[in-house]
């Protein structure tokens, strides 16, 4: 497939995405720092060339909900958002993971809570992989760490979340939003036919009775017993999900006797901050998460075993770290280093922490 | 021209709510002193020879619960 | 002339169709919600279009909705059906589109999807079930509760002054450009279930027009939470809703019936009628 070279910034990568993997539709609302998605994809308007539905809700919680229902109607929708407006979709969240739905939402956080800052962070990653809305419920959750896995994500979520009929979040930040970087795009694809679709998604409300029953799209079961079962099948999912589709990164970890772990654009500083470290002889290494959830717990378990202290370096106040905790099942001293509110740390700074954590 | 008309009434599904009596033009209906099996006085017809068949019963029934058949007298 | 001589194929004028399932449906006897069910139904029959439609139910009494009728169906979340029905026409805009909501799911807690869904003139028909009040959640009051009716949330009556006014949301969204019907229906009686039959069925040949919303509200009864049977209900409804909420058509072919036109000018004297549901 031919493939071109472009700049962009991550956010611009989102869109330019959804449109060459062969989106059905995109629902946004603006917010900082995220808005160039829904502002790419006006500028682009698919919907003359692709047939891609680009459309302004009037609201976070009616973009979600145009993703729900969208998807029960068998097409492959997504939305995207920052923070506050992220919140205001879990509600759509839990209901797209209840009916079994595929659907991918962006999150390109900033630093809160309240309405806190337009400056990035990685605050919601509670919110991502541990709920959120209500409900036995999982998001996979992908952490792009560059604008080329920006782009990537967008097609392997969609990938994703029709393979385990589960909600797909890009678990961003302002930083990855923002910058501008070369990246490979592809030729377009086309998007889905509705043959296609009849055949693949027959659990899908197209609205033709194909199958000669009608089709519900609901999240609703009265009877505890049965709601059990559904809620067991969800779970059977969701260790499929960890056994085949866990993803992370591993960087200078063979010889490494110190462990950094960290995530999206934490995890590209970090990267500084280990050839600071290697230029002084500290011998540190990086596990970075792809996906936080699945969170690479086995993986850290067998790197981190070896380690004699581990980081968790984050742009938040302390959340990965209890995932990374549970992972070495405290036989690893793991500590936390963080900035927060939208303060970005710098590879120094980082690197200052690790010598202390040395000595 | 006059009609006559029958109704065939499903009274499993007959909840007795008396909505299509008040809409009966006739007085041809009404509840019968016995029950279905959800324990509802389900809709019977009271006075046979007065239905015209014209389903005004029917069609503010909320259950569907009531067929209409009219001919010519 | 015997009842088996006139039961013959020939002679029936009245079947239920079989757009609807053969489930019993769950709602209170008498509850209008049936009635209008079986009317969609029966328009979705009619036009034979029971392969190329997909209905949104609400949270509300008529959640369980899709189980009553053979057609593909999504159910929404709390006040979104509006943002649903939305995205799947314009996702399959060959398809009839239509979303089924209650007065707390549409007045209330959606009262933003369902403006804007209008607003931007979504070629989808919206039906809504008004019986004043939460009929799912045990009778509380509504945005459409009448003022002094008593409901378990408002047991004195509703007061305006601290309660907020009963709303007139259908005469607010006729307002609105994108839509281009609008009509307040009722089928309480055999002459109004067949009024609203027609309103149901222009609603959905709109669609094939492509000129924005088709809106029916329904003035409905809810018997369980006004604590009344069916019969009374309903003459209830004809003798206090009906007086703050008239029926007939507010728009029709994207222009104002000249008769709500006159009685939106009366709107902003105060309302006189006070009603009571009942003392206890
Ligand atoms: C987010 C959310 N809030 C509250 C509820 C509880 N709830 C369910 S139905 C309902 C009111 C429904 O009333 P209405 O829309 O008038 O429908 P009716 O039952 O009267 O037909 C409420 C408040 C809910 N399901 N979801
Ligand atoms: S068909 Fe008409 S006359 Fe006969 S019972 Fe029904 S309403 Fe009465
Ligand atoms: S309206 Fe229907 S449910 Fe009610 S009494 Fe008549 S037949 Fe029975
Ligand atoms: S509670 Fe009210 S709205 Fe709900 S089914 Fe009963 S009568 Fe109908
Ligand atoms: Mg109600």
């Amino acid at each position: 497939m031919a493939k071109e070279l472009k700049l962009m910034k991550g956010n611009e990568a989102i869109a330019e995405a959804a449109i060459r993997c062969g989106a059905d539709g995109y629902f946004g609302y603006p917010i900082t720092p995220q808005s160039e998605v829904l502002e790419h994809l006006m500028a682009e308007r698919p919907y003359l060339t692709t047939g891609m539905v680009v459309l302004q809700a009037e609201s976070e919680l009616a973009s979600i909900n145009m993703v729900y229902a969208g998807a029960a109607a068998g097409k492959r929708v997504m939305t995207s958002s920052s923070s506050p407006g992220f919140s205001l979709m879990q509600e759509g969240l839990s209901y797209i993971a209840g009916a079994e739905l595929p659907a991918l939402c962006v999150n390109v956080v900033r630093g809160g809570p309240g309405l806190g800052t337009i400056q990035p962070s990685q605050s919601d990653y509670f919110q991502t992989t541990k709920g959120g809305g209500h409900g036995d419920y999982r998001l996979i959750t992908l952490a792009p760490a560059s604008v080329q896995e920006m782009y990537d994500f967008v097609e392997l979520g969609f990938d994703l979340a029709f393979k385990y009929r589960n909600p797909v979040a890009i678990l961003s930040d302002g930083v990855i939003g923002q910058v501008m970087e070369k990246i490979m795009i592809d030729d377009y694809k086309p998007r889905w036919t509705d043959e296609y679709i009849e055949k693949n998604c027959p659990w899908a409300a197209t609205g033709h009775r194909s199958t000669g029953k009608h089709r519900i799209v609901t999240s609703l079961e009265l009877e505890a017993l049965k709601q059990e079962a559904i809620n067991n099948r969800i779970q059977a999912k969701y260790r499929e999900c960890e056994k085949n589709d866990t993803r992370y990164e591993a960087i200078q970890c063979d010889d490494a006797e110190y462990l950094f772990v960290a995530y999206g654009s934490a995890a590209r500083i970090c990267m500084k901050a280990v050839e600071l470290a290697r230029a002084e002889g500290i011998k540190v290494g990086l596990v970075r998460p792809i996906t936080l959830w699945p969170f690479p717990t086995q993986a850290i378990k067998e790197i981190g075993g070896r380690m004699k202290k581990i980081m968790s370096v984050e742009m938040n106040a302390g959340q990965m770290i209890e995932d990374v905790k549970l992972a070495v099942e405290g036989k690893v001293p793991v500590e936390h280093y963080g900035r927060y509110g939208g303060v970005i740390p710098t590879p120094v700074e980082i690197f200052e922490a690790l010598k202390k954590m040395v000595k | 021209m006059a009609f006559k008309g029958a109704l065939v009434i499903d009274t499993e599904k007959c909840k007795g709510c008396g909505v299509c009596i008040t809409g009966c033009p006739n007085q041809c209906i009404g509840l019968s002193k016995k029950v279905n099996a959800k324990g509802y006085n389900y809709l019977e017809m009271t006075a046979e020879d007065k239905c015209i068949g014209c389903a005004s019963c029917a069609v503010i029934c909320p259950d569907g619960v009531i067929e209409v058949y009219r001919a010519k007298e | 002339m015997t009842r088996e001589d006139i039961i013959k194929p020939e002679n029936l004028v009245y079947k239920r169709t079989p757009v609807l399932t053969d489930a019993t449906m769950h709602y209170c006897p008498g509850c209008g919600h049936g009635v209008v069910h079986r009317i969609i139904a029966e328009v979705i029959e009619e036009m034979g279009i029971q392969d190329n439609v997909i209905g949104i139910s609400p949270v509300g009494c008529s959640v369980l909705a899709y189980n009553y009728f053979d057609i593909d169906f999504v159910e929404a979340a709390h006040g979104r059906a509006p943002a649903c029905a939305s995205a799947i026409k314009r996702l399959r805009p060959d398809t009839f589109v239509f979303s089924y909501q209650g007065d707390g799911d549409l007045a209330s807690i959606g009262c933003g999807e369902v403006m804007h869904a209008c607003n931007r003139g979504e070629n989808i028909t919206m039906i809504f079930i008004n019986n004043g009040i939460y009929g799912m959640t045990g009778g509380q009051m509504a945005p459409t509760t009448l003022e002094g009716m008593e409901t378990v949330t408002s047991p004195y009556g509703r007061d305006p002054k601290i309660m907020g006014h009963t709303m007139r949301i259908t005469e607010a969204l006729a307002q609105l450009p994108g839509t281009y019907y609008v009509t307040r229906q009722a089928v309480y009686t055999p002459a109004l279930a067949r009024k609203c039959k027609k309103a149901i069925r222009m609603a959905f040949e709109n669609q094939k027009l492509n000129k924005g919303v088709s809106f029916v509200e329904v003035t409905s009864n809810c018997n369980s939470g006004w604590k009344m049977t069916p019969v009374q209900a309903n003459k209830w409804m004809e003798e206090n809703t009906l007086k703050y909420f008239p029926l007939g058509d507010m728009k029709v072919d994207g222009k104002f019936d000249p008769k709500f036109i006159e009685r939106v000018a009366t709107f902003d004297q105060p309302n006189e009628t006070i009603f009571s549901l009942r003392k206890k």
